[in-house]
């Protein structure tokens, strides 16, 4: 399963990580953040329980770039 | 400017009033050390402290090579050497230089958006004799909606009272507005001009051509390029190994000049140099103009009705130098027109392609009708010409046992008699003899009950600017041009020759032009690659297997904007080449951000190593490369 949700980061490299760690993170199969549109597509596995997985993605995101923003 | 944005800028300018006037009192009066240094804090703290915050966040996270701790650690070492003017400028200019990138690819996103600014916000529903505005999400198949002049059609569907005109540049880039009239088709996103419309939707609106275009343009740039990976992989490596070349850089030469040389280890210089490379080691200006570019290239691009699915295929189509183009719908308009109905002679007399067909004797008008009822049930542009040349109302119950053959043509059963309505290969396999047609032009030959009755010429118009076009790629470089074609060889030869097509394959099924265009594919040189133009109705397996298939006069045409990787609105084939030039400025723009980018860091950080280079040049590397960049790529917006 696809979604995209609409993110809020400050620069092109700090998006790079955020993918870097969105991609990183369990139950996740592939993300691309885009920065110049300011969202993130995240493709999820199988029986991934999406709430909770884009919570850890925030997460994670947040490790990388403190002050990151992914609206659920 | 955004609220964060100003906050910034007052920061900014606050820092650097404090900065100067510091200086200047520094330069004048001989101040105590810790005075000074207590002084200089101020403007520091001012400019910098969310970037320190930052940067001791970062540590805690274990995000070691995370931009904000490179300037800290810069910075704070700077200060600790005594370079307090250094080190608070620094700070001011990383901020000016983050504030100007932030600005900039703001203002590109708005300027972006504002370009395919063609999402309406409401569908005037009816209800109860008032009219009341609703999101155009709720709105369903089958409802009445009503448009107003001045206002965007929210959602496909079939015009059911009122005539007007509409304008279309918002989708296709074309200034002329285009008519409708009730019964006709009407798609989303076009304003209406001048008349109120009520339009019966046939589509929901995230199914609507509005919805699908801003979904595409939007989801665009998520597709990366190559080079926007190699910046991204390059980014990732260029930090940590500048960060441990710094490391090396303050210790290792001290080490060897104590140690072997007996000189002074003179620690503090090559701290000073290590701290230039901190200063230079983000990778920001590169990181930020090069999808920047992409996503102007793009958006310019989607404002002038092409759209480009992604930052690779803009890759791709840059390197174009073969492009194949599907005849029908491409190269001619793909109206066909009856120009002639030979039922036993074909002297050039009898076929006026001026003013559209000869109806001549009740036979010519038999085999007319015959042609128009075994081809009732296919949409092909040949068919809805003889449907349209006969003119009267088709009664379907006299036409059964219908079989299309691809490529070739209809067998079907008319009033009881067999008719084989189709090319030569068609007769040929139904073996019947036949005559061939001496005027140039579209043949359907009809038999009735196996028995040859006679010809109908059908001819295409070519398009208006098909032969510029040509002139047009041929100039920006493409070398090979080729026209595939199902059509007869006769008719394919002239229009080839009419444009200035060199290469032409004529009557090919289908599955023939899917292995023509591999052979192409195989023809090509590497580098080089090969673009299909089609209209996208019939050729969706040659659209995927050519490098980058481009469908035209997509306007309302779904299965085209699914199966291309760039779109043309209108079908206008100018814009071919339209779209080659933006994919080449815009990489051409990508490439010189890259070498620039790079080579100046490369450049600064040979010469800090040096000792040439000061803090003041390292600033430069980063804040100004970054700055040159981003302006550099939004000069793709401006491509024309």
């Amino acid at each position: 399963m696809k979604k995209s949700y609409k993110i809020e980061v400050d620069c092109a490299n700090c998006a790079n990580k955020m993918e870097e760690a969105a991609r990183a993170t369990a139950g996740v199969k592939d993300a691309v953040v885009n920065f110049m549109t300011l969202k993130m597509n995240v493709e999820f596995e199988e029986d991934a329980d999406v709430k909770a997985v884009m919570k850890e993605v925030l997460r994670n995101c947040r490790k990388v770039e403190d002050d990151c923003e992914i609206y659920l | 400017m955004s609220k964060k944005q100003k906050k910034v800028l007052i920061r900014i300018i606050a820092a650097a009033v404090l900065l100067v006037g510091f200086s200047v009192l520094a330069a004048q009066v001989r101040l105590n050390r810790w005075l000074e240094l207590a002084l200089f804090l101020i403007p520091y703290l001012v400019i910098g402290y969310d970037i320190l915050k930052k940067a001791v966040k970062g540590i805690l996270h274990r995000q070691v090579f995370d931009e904000n701790f490179l300037m800290a650690v810069a910075t704070v070492g700077a200060i600790a050497l005594g370079d307090y003017k250094e080190g608070v400028a620094v700070m001011l200019f990383y901020q000016i230089g983050e504030l100007f990138q932030s600005y900039a690819v703001g203002k590109s996103r708005r300027n972006i958006s504002g370009l395919m600014d063609i999402r309406p916000d409401y569908a005037n529903v009816e209800k109860d004799g008032v009219l009341e505005k609703v999101d155009p999400f709720e709105v369903e198949i089958g409802t009445i909606i009503t448009v107003q002049p001045g206002e965007k059609v929210p959602i496909d569907g079939i015009v059911v009272e009122g005539s007007s005109t509409l304008n279309t540049s918002a989708l296709t880039g074309e200034s002329v507005p285009r008519e409708v009239a009730a019964g006709e088709e009407i798609i989303s996103g076009c304003i209406n001009l001048s008349g109120l419309l009520k339009i019966r939707t046939t589509k929901e609106f995230g199914e609507s051509t509005v919805s699908k275009i801003l979904d595409l343009v939007e989801n665009a740039s998520s597709r990366k390029s190559r080079s926007e990976s190699f910046i991204s992989k390059f980014a990732r490596y260029y930090t940590p190994a500048v960060c441990y070349s710094a490391l090396a850089l303050a210790f290792l030469p001290p080490l060897v000049r104590t140690l072997f040389m007996g000189a002074d280890a003179q620690l503090g210089v090559w701290v000073y140099r290590a701290l230039t490379f901190l200063v230079i080691s983000c990778p920001c200006a590169l990181v930020i103009s090069i999808p920047l570019s992409f996503f102007a290239g793009i958006g310019g691009a989607s404002a002038r009705g092409i759209l480009i699915k992604g930052s690779n295929y803009l890759e791709t189509l840059a390197r174009t130098k073969t492009v194949v183009f599907d005849k029908t719908g491409t190269i001619t308009q793909g109206v066909f027109e009856v120009c002639g109905i030979h039922e036993h002679s074909c002297d050039s007399g009898s076929c006026p392609l001026q003013d559209g067909h000869s109806m001549g004797t009740p036979q010519e008008e038999k085999l007319l009708e015959y042609a128009a009822l075994a081809e009732c049930h296919s949409s092909h542009p040949i068919s809805i010409s003889l449907q349209k040349a006969y003119g009267k109302k088709l009664d379907y119950s006299r036409v059964a046992d219908v079989q299309e053959i691809s490529g070739h043509g209809v067998i079907a059963v008319v009033d009881g008699h067999q008719i084989a309505a189709g090319n030569d290969k068609l007769m040929k396999r139904q073996k019947i003899s036949y005559r061939a047609c001496s005027c140039v032009g579209t043949v359907v030959h009809i038999a009735v009950d196996g028995v040859y009755a006679g010809h109908i010429l059908i001819s295409d118009v070519i398009k208006p600017h098909a032969k510029a076009a040509m002139q047009e790629l041929k100039r920006g470089g493409i070398h090979t041009l080729v026209m595939l074609t199902g059509d007869d060889a006769k008719v394919a030869k002239q229009v080839a020759a009419q444009v200035g097509i060199d290469e032409v394959r004529s009557e090919l099924l289908p599955a023939d032009k899917v292995a023509e265009v591999e052979r192409l594919l195989a023809e090509k040189r590497q580098k080089e690659t090969l673009a299909f133009v089609g209209d996208g109705i019939n050729d969706a397996p040659v659209l995927s297997r050519a490098d980058i298939g481009i469908a035209m006069g997509a306007l309302g045409s779904d299965a085209a904007i699914e199966a291309a990787d760039v779109v043309l609105m209108d079908d206008d084939p100018l814009k071919i080449a339209g779209a080659i030039r933006i994919a080449k400025k815009c990489m051409g723009i990508v490439y010189e951000n890259v070498v620039f980018a790079i080579g100046v860091k490369l450049i600064c950080l040979l010469l800090g190593a040096l000792g040439i280079a000061n803090m003041w040049v390292a600033i430069f590397a980063d804040v100004g490369v970054m700055v040159l960049a981003v302006l550099n790529a939004i000069r793709t917006l401006m491509i024309k």
